[in-house]
């Protein structure tokens, strides 16, 4: 066939620059859902310790994206040695297989927070929070005074743990739903990833967690920080051998 | 066509490319002045005002948006309907049709910016539009392909002219990318937030695949559609050379929706996947020279145009910036140089050079070449041209020349070690570094934001002026007809 069959018919034009626009992504992307190994199974004695985020985290999560936090802080540390030392162990693909959506990150204007959880206390997240500068004085990063003063909604938590679970999050709604969460996540983890408690646990857990030092209030501090303090910490590299994740990638 | 009688802005659909190079202008000035506030806003915090709808993570996507979709966008709707009109040489196919793609985008674009400041977002950069948004964008996308292959159908020239290829293969690919991309699941009907359909890996991939082909196809391919007609259009030459348009489009259009993945060498993202986009991000090198070398050498023979006409300065500086930055990029994407590069202002820098140097610089010299054509007059002003031509190529240098020393000094500073093995810099030394750097940057972003204002200035009285001129016309035929 001579180019100048391509060029005279619109349908060949188009036709042919679909096939040849559609390899790259099929090649790419459809495997990673078929090879077995692309996200590891991280199991400490018989249970996944991966776990979707209870009801406050995942509201702390939304106020993250909702304020673009991920456009100067990434959630993915390299295998590197430096990144080892400033940060920790490498970010497996386990660690986000809840993520909808992934965040990642692409650049780090501050410091990576894929394991930030547990790091700092909760009252210095909310100080820093509120005036970045107050802890760390050439920090750059905006001052976010009003997640304190504001009252979180959590109203909607039922709808959104209901979405999560349309994609695929095992959020449960029916019994046999959560007596598989028991057996996968172990009771504790079970009982926070019910959809019908969701308001229940995020109310109880604020309350406990008293994030943002203020008991009377929830505000969107309490839901941010919990989130905060949860990152990285659901896998824990001591109870696997060194080396362990290394076959995965 | 050589027999037509009908003047060109009747026998064709002028009224459509104005709007919109209107709007490119806009658009280009919001855009990049929203730039120059977040660069500023980096060098010096307190300008984020503790006003949420004012800090940096809400109004980055402002800025993104703004310019890629507003501008950039709007400009390649205004020349690919004019380009496809030219070359076809027929008038535009559904015209209620392509009215309503003007007004879907711009709404879209401004509804998006709106939405952004008080809070909603999708969090996937570049993508960032919530669902409701997304679903106008896509019918108003399909609309734009109607439109367009339609032109392509009844056109009446035999061949399709290779700018029309680019801009083909854009949309198609555009579609594509945005529809796979944006799957998401709403609370409900009545709500703007979802959550995406995949995690983690798999969305990661899919982000990036997306997003590196925003790059391919919104911001190369179809800009190269632009210069496959400007550059020869104002140079008078014909195009380099005819076969290598047909290698370096087949092979860009091919290899650029392997590279996405170079956006996560060293991630969680398996390694054969990332080594694959490695890969073929260096291949890429050699269609896109390809690309770059047929828009340059158009011009030989009438290399002292260099001297004397502004636009086709503008032109071959972005031609000179397409071959620069598309070399960057096959570097920054081989592993070991992305292990320094990545999570630094040097992608910041890359992604300048390509957007200011390439797409913006390219837009300019055919802003500058079509709007005396649309409104049959000439530039008001040759010398706001050159003026503009210089702000905006000093801005650029000064812009990417601070984001390569901030960029490899944070890849520097995090990786280094003092003689005990300890990380030798905590990371708020790498940022008290990098903040005189964002001063310079800011400085920089704000003189190509001044040359585009002058731009505006400059276009805006050319259509006054020829708005005027077309009224003494019609005065003296008035007048004429009076007597007679």
């Amino acid at each position: 066939m001579k180019h100048e069959t391509i060029e005279t018919n619109a349908g060949w034009l188009i036709g042919l620059t679909m096939v040849v626009i559609s390899i790259g992504g099929l090649v790419e992307i459809l495997p990673l859902y078929f090879i077995n190994n692309t996200v590891e199974e991280v199991k400490v004695d018989g249970k996944e310790t991966v776990r979707p985020y209870t009801a406050l985290e995942l509201r702390g999560r939304d106020i993250y994206q909702r304020e673009g936090c991920y456009l100067c802080h990434s959630q993915m540390i390299r295998p590197f040695r430096d990144e080892a030392l400033r940060y920790g162990h490498y970010s497996l693909a386990a660690e986000s297989k809840y993520d909808h959506p992934f965040q990642w990150g692409s650049k780090r204007t501050g410091p990576d927070l894929a394991r930030v959880g547990k790091k700092y206390s909760n009252q210095w997240h909310t100080q820093h929070l509120t005036a970045p500068r107050s802890v760390v004085p050439e920090s750059i990063m905006p001052n976010y005074p009003w997640l304190a003063k504001t009252d979180l909604k959590y109203k909607d938590i039922e709808e959104r743990f209901k979405a999560l679970r349309n994609v695929g999050v095992p959020y449960s709604l029916t019994k046999p739903e959560y007596d598989a969460n028991v057996t996968r996540f172990g009771k504790e983890v079970a009982d926070q990833l019910d959809i019908n408690r969701a308001e229940e646990n995020l109310l109880t857990q604020a309350k406990l967690g008293n994030y943002d030092g203020n008991p009377d209030r929830l505000t969107e501090m309490d839901a941010l920080v919990s989130y905060l303090q949860v990152l990285g910490t659901m896998v824990d590299f001591s109870k696997f051998e060194e080396g362990h994740f290394a076959e995965f990638r | 066509m050589a027999t037509t009688t009908t003047p060109a802005n009747t026998q064709y659909n002028y009224d459509i490319v104005r709007k919109f190079t209107i709007m490119t202008v806009i658009w280009g000035v919001l855009g990049m002045l929203a730039g120059v506030y977040i660069a500023s806003e980096l060098a010096w915090p307190f300008l984020n005002l503790d006003i949420p709808q004012l800090t940096f993570g809400r109004l980055r996507p402002v800025h993104t948006s703004l310019v890629i979709f507003g501008f950039g966008g709007s400009a390649l709707f205004a020349t690919s309907y004019y380009i496809v009109q030219r070359t076809c040489q027929v008038r535009l196919a559904f015209e209620g049709l392509a009215n309503f793609t003007f007004w879907g985008w711009q709404i879209s674009i401004g509804l998006a910016g709106i939405s952004y400041v008080m809070g909603y977002t999708q969090a996937r950069e570049y993508a960032e539009m919530v669902w409701p948004i997304d679903l106008l964008i896509a019918v108003t996308w399909v609309s734009y392909l109607l439109v367009f292959v339609q032109t392509l159908r009844k056109r009446s020239q035999p061949h399709i002219y290779v700018a029309n290829w680019f801009f083909m293969a854009f949309i198609l690919a555009t579609a594509i990318l945005h529809i796979f991309n944006n799957l998401a699941v709403p609370l409900n009907l009545f709500s703007l937030e979802s959550y995406s359909l995949e995690a983690g890996v798999q969305d990661a991939m899919t982000q990036w695949w997306y997003g590196h082909n925003a790059v391919g196809f919104f911001l190369t391919a179809a800009f190269l559609g632009m210069m496959y007609y400007f550059v020869p259009k104002q140079a008078g030459r014909p195009v380099y050379s005819y076969r290598l348009s047909i290698i370096h489009f087949w092979a860009l259009i091919f290899l650029y929706m392997w590279v996405g993945a170079h956006h996560l060498h060293w991630t969680a993202l398996p390694d054969w996947t990332s080594t694959l986009a490695a890969t073929f991000s260096i291949l890429l090198l050699l269609p896109s020279w390809g690309g770059m070398i047929n828009g340059i050498m158009t011009l030989s023979g009438a290399w002292d145009r260099l001297r004397t006409d502004p636009v086709i300065r503008f032109l071959i500086v972005a031609l000179s910036f397409y071959g620069m930055s598309t070399f960057e990029g096959p570097m920054m994407s081989l592993k070991s140089v992305n292990a320094l590069s990545h999570y630094t202002d040097w992608t910041i820098g890359h992604v300048h050079s390509g957007a200011l140097g390439w797409v913006a610089m390219i837009t300019m010299g055919s802003l500058y070449h079509l709007v005396p054509r649309l409104w049959e007059t000439r530039m008001y002003s040759t010398r706001l041209i050159n003026i503009h031509f210089w702000l905006a190529t000093t801005g650029i240098i000064i812009y990417i020349g601070a984001m390569w020393v901030a960029g490899i000094t944070q890849g520097l500073m995090w990786r280094a070690f003092d003689d005990y093995g300890n990380l030798a810099y905590t990371f708020v030394e790498s940022v008290r570094f990098v903040v005189p750097m964002y001063m310079v940057r800011a400085f920089g972003g704000l003189l190509f934001l001044s040359g585009m204002i002058i731009m505006a200035y400059n276009v805006f009285m050319t259509i006054r002026q020829g708005k005027q001129e077309q009224a003494e016309v019609e005065a003296k035929i008035a007048a004429k007809l009076a007597h007679a």
